[in-house]
């Protein structure tokens, strides 16, 4: 069988594709099936993590959307000078401050990946124990809405408390 | 402990088969990306930033009384071949290895830690334990990160944690990862649904030598996906009653073998153990297929004449690099296979002899 497209070489890459039902077979040769970027399909299954946020970035899956165009958008990061299309195109930021400076497009992105834009983890302890005190605060809220909900009021009741121990750390240190 | 005698060093802490598990669960790794505020990432930093950083880190830990031990590695002086075994030893990344200036690798002499200094984020901080030890695994970890914490600024945002790099590892900077070997599940095609529901449950898949590597040796890698949102206890508690699952799926498909197929098991493994015992040359693909068999048949008390711990201990040093550092040349494809089969042989012959390491 020779290639469908040169007619002269054998055709040793066999390609059967699905699109919308519709059932499509070709038969190419090596070197016709890689300009037809056929190939690419098929070898390159490199599928790491910033290729994948370049593909979230640049398909228009309505990221771009979420962004209001009144909102304040740097071109590149004032600190490191990274423009942020070097970043969809590498999947690695430039420094610390690309966070803010880069928010409203990166916020959906983080949404998106963690399913969250939300720190509920560990705290440095350099941050001041009042960062950590208010992390406490909030994870135990959360849970005390959780068994209200459940009507496990006992339960909830200590957790109030707590709640109210910690504010009254807070406050007291303020 | 010098870089010299790491690497010399066959045995590392996590080849020990003394955890829970070790019969499906082979190590437990857990990685924290941490960086420093102000200072750009390593892919945006300027050759000055990079020394910056290494320079901190270097005084940090010089500082600490407890890091003090760690054994400071600047990959940029190491050669290929030692950067090359460093990765095959797990304790520093392929990207890493490639030993570009201001570079660090900072490792303690059980290899229970290392942390990377200017690989994608400033610092990497990795423990690695043997069988399935995530709790104890990530208070190491901890431990290392708070101690680092009390002489560095670490890059952290009170609303999406701690900043790295890239925005899939921000939040925690966790990533918590176990080795399992699932030859059962393999061999009666069930690994891929097992799988793909593990998939399911926000859990990552990845081959024996982490992003982007196949399943090679029956090993395949578990870690969370996320980072942000949940803390670092729901992160290995997930990670950990998934495995459990996964593990009791594997062991129950042991059994199921063992009792209806048991000839046929048993000599799929006495094969393999035989051709390790005598082969003459040998590659590192059929190397890691025969040695997990070989450790299917320990873990099934199918055969006695090798252990657990030789077997993951050749897991290791039966990798090219490893064998040439080992060899104290440079060998070629056809002169490794020798060399490899020849060493496989040695050391279960030293195991079955009874000697000491």
């Amino acid at each position: 069988m020779f290639c469908d497209e040169c007619k002269k070489r054998p055709a040793n890459v066999h390609i059967t594709k699905m699109v919308n039902g519709v059932k499509s077979e070709s038969h190419l040769c090596e070197e016709c099936a890689g300009e037809k970027g056929e190939l690419t399909l098929i070898s390159e299954s490199k599928f790491s993590f910033p290729s994948l946020l370049t593909g979230l970035l640049k398909s228009g899956s309505g990221i771009e959307s979420h962004v209001p165009i009144h909102e304040h958008i740097v071109d590149g990061c004032r600190n490191c000078g990274i423009a942020f299309s070097t970043f969809a195109n590498r999947g690695f930021l430039g420094c610390s401050q690309c966070y803010t400076q880069f928010e409203p497009r990166l916020e959906p992105l983080i949404r998106r990946i963690h399913g969250t834009c939300r720190h509920t983890g560990k705290v440095p302890k350099r941050m001041g124990g009042a960062a950590g005190v208010m992390r406490e605060i909030e994870n135990l809220r959360r849970d005390l809405g959780k068994l209200v909900s459940e009507e496990r009021y006992e339960e909830a009741a200590v957790v109030r408390d707590k709640i109210k121990a910690l504010e009254k750390r807070l406050s007291d240190r303020a | 402990m010098p870089l010299k005698d790491i690497i010399n060093k066959t045995y590392s802490a996590w080849m020990s088969t003394d955890a829970p598990h070790t019969d499906v669960a082979l190590s437990s790794r857990v990685r924290l990306a941490r960086n420093l505020g102000d200072i750009p990432f390593p892919n945006q930093a300027s050759p000055a930033d990079l020394a910056k950083v290494a320079g901190l880190v270097e005084t940090a830990v010089s500082q600490v009384p407890e890091l003090s031990r760690l054994e400071i590695i600047r990959l940029s002086e190491a050669s290929a071949l030692d950067r090359q075994v460093l990765a095959e030893k797990h304790l520093i990344s392929p990207q890493h290895a490639q030993g570009a200036e201001n570079r660090l690798a900072i490792i303690a002499g059980d290899e229970s830690v290392s942390v990377m200094v200017n690989e994608e984020d400033h610092i990497r901080i990795q423990t690695l334990m043997s069988g399935f030890q995530l709790d104890e695994a990530y208070q190491l970890a901890d431990k290392i990160d708070d101690l680092f914490e009390s002489r560095l600024d670490y890059a952290f945002d009170e609303r999406i944690g701690y900043i790295t790099a890239c925005p899939t590892n921000v939040g925690t900077g966790l990533r918590v990862s176990i080795m399992v070997h699932l030859p059962a599940l393999v061999v009666t095609g069930q690994v891929k649904a097992v799988l793909s529901a593990v998939s399911k449950l926000g859990i990552a898949i990845r081959g024996l030598y982490g992003e982007g590597s196949e399943a090679s040796g029956n090993m395949f890698q578990l870690s969370n996906q996320v980072t942000l949102g949940r803390s670092e206890r729901e992160l290995i508690e997930n990670l950990g009653a998934v495995t459990m699952q996964v593990i009791e799926q594997e062991r129950s498909t042991r059994k199921k073998l063992i009792m209806e197929m048991r000839e046929q098991l048993e000599d799929r493994v006495q094969r393999s153990y035989g051709i390790l015992c005598h082969a003459r040359l040998m590659t590192s693909q059929e190397a890691l297929r025969l040695l997990s068999d070989a450790k299917l048949g320990v873990d099934l008390q199918l055969i006695s004449g090798v252990d657990g711990k030789t077997i993951n201990e050749l897991m290791v040093i039966t990798q090219p690099a490893y064998l040439q550092r080992l060899a104290g040349q440079e060998l070629d494809p056809g002169e490794r296979d020798i060399s490899r089969a020849t060493l496989i042989r040695e050391r279960i012959r030293i195991r079955r002899e009874g000697k000491e390491r």
